[in-house]
């Protein structure tokens, strides 16, 4: 199977620890990503009005090229994994939608929303399996206390992302667990970040990082992992001095169990006390 | 006038695009808002509100710039209703009219270079047309 790759505007930039260490992981894991040849950036937020057609010409592009290439499309950051999703299924599910996108695109076999997009984590959790991934582990998470923060866009609406179950998820724990670590579920895992608010209403942000941070701290997370470049700015920038947690995008902590090394993401020394 | 308002409530719904009529005003999506401390109308008035066709309340509410896009209330709606969308819907409405962009590019300029892509993007696609 090809695995088609959408890195997305911020990983080939202030991601680049995320991009990395998922593409050097994949490839010691039997599933190497082949980045699209052309793509452009998704929106970041998923159009909701059904007039948004422009808006979803980027997501559209993406999808349709992965459908030509065997499709199957890879994604890693939990904002384009949120609208490459949604967009796909306007495309299957919505005929006018599906209509003015092909028409303006000229898409000589109209496009149905076959391309089957993925989250890496899903890639990890179905395909190689956590049982095998844990058998993988050379470099075991041992003692390590790491909370998983899921945060939005990974998770909802859950009709449609079909990730995990959105009040409970597991799939982050299960996968911390499969690095040899100590996951630490705490209440507010699932909880916005205010994301984008970051740059309009800074205050907000500030507060509901800061009860995230508390959230975790107060069931003993020494570390928390995240999917999302926003997510991971905003626990970190955002966060009390108090109150500061190492964040890590979950890449990094895989290549380190697996023994990997890359550039942007250097194998880190569990530090985290 | 009359008509004028209707009109505008019509256009509103379509934008929506959420089954309004289906909403039972449990309030769950409020009770799970992570910014209902900050709205001037919660996200099941602003359906109820939308439903009855109460043009001057909904276009006076701050409360669509607060709210974050998380659909939290959209996934926990019983009745597969979308206050999200309803939000959205207020928000283009009011930024899709000639300069009415609601972010000052300039402002830009004194941010973290740390700042990650898609925060811009995103700020760009909710808050300026
Ligand atoms: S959760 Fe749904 S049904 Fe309940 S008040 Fe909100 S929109 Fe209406
Ligand atoms: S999408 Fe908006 S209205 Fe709905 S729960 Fe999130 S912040 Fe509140």
């Amino acid at each position: 199977m090809l695995y088609n790759y959408y890195p997305g505007c911020t990983l080939s930039t202030k991601a680049k620890a995320l991009d990395q260490a998922a593409r050097a992981c994949a490839a010691k894991l039997g599933f190497p990503l082949v980045e699209l040849p052309e793509w452009q950036c998704c929106g970041a937020v998923y159009p909701l009005a059904p007039d948004a057609i422009a808006e979803r010409l980027g997501a559209a592009r993406a999808l349709i090229s992965a459908r030509d290439k065997g499709g199957v499309l890879v994604t890693l950051c939990s904002a384009c994994h949120h609208v490459l999703k949604r967009v796909n299924d306007d495309l299957a599910r919505d005929e006018e939608i599906r209509n003015k996108v092909n028409a303006y695109l000229e898409v000589k076999e109209p496009y149905q929303g076959e391309t089957k997009v993925l989250h890496f984590l899903e890639v990890l959790r179905d395909q190689v399996g956590f049982a095998k991934l844990a058998q993988l582990v050379t470099h075991p998470l041992t003692g390590r206390k790491i909370g998983a923060y899921y945060g939005c866009m990974l998770l909802r609406p859950s009709k449609v992302l079909a990730f995990d179950d959105p009040e409970n998820p597991q799939l982050l724990e299960n996968f911390l667990q499969a690095l040899g670590a100590t996951p630490v579920r705490y209440g507010m895992r699932n909880e916005c970040c205010t994301g984008y608010m970051a740059v309009t209403n800074p205050g907000l942000c500030k507060q509901m990082v800061g009860e995230i941070l508390r959230s975790a701290r107060d069931e003993e997370a020494q570390a928390l992992i995240t999917a999302c470049p926003l997510c991971r700015y905003n626990l970190v920038a955002n966060a009390a001095p108090e109150q500061k947690v190492p964040v890590y995008y979950f890449t990094e902590l895989l290549a380190q169990a697996l023994g990997l090394q890359t550039e942007a993401a250097p194998v880190q020394a569990g530090g985290e006390g | 006038m009359v008509d004028k308002v209707q009109e505008q409530v019509e256009a509103l719904r379509r934008l929506a695009h959420t089954p309004l009529q289906d909403c039972i005003q449990c309030g769950r999506c409020s009770a799970g808002c992570p910014v209902a401390f900050k709205m001037d109308l919660l996200p099941h008035r602003v359906v109820w509100e939308l439903a009855q066709g109460n043009l001057e309340t909904l276009l006076k509410a701050t409360a669509p710039w607060q709210c974050v896009s998380c659909f939290a209330c959209q996934n926990r709606c019983p009745r597969g209703v979308s206050p999200a969308a309803v939000m959205e819907a207020l928000r283009l409405t009011a930024i899709r009219q000639q300069g009415a962009n609601k972010y000052d590019a300039a402002q830009l300029e004194h941010f973290d270079p740390e700042l990650p892509q898609q925060a811009l993007v995103a700020v760009f696609r909710k808050f300026n047309k």
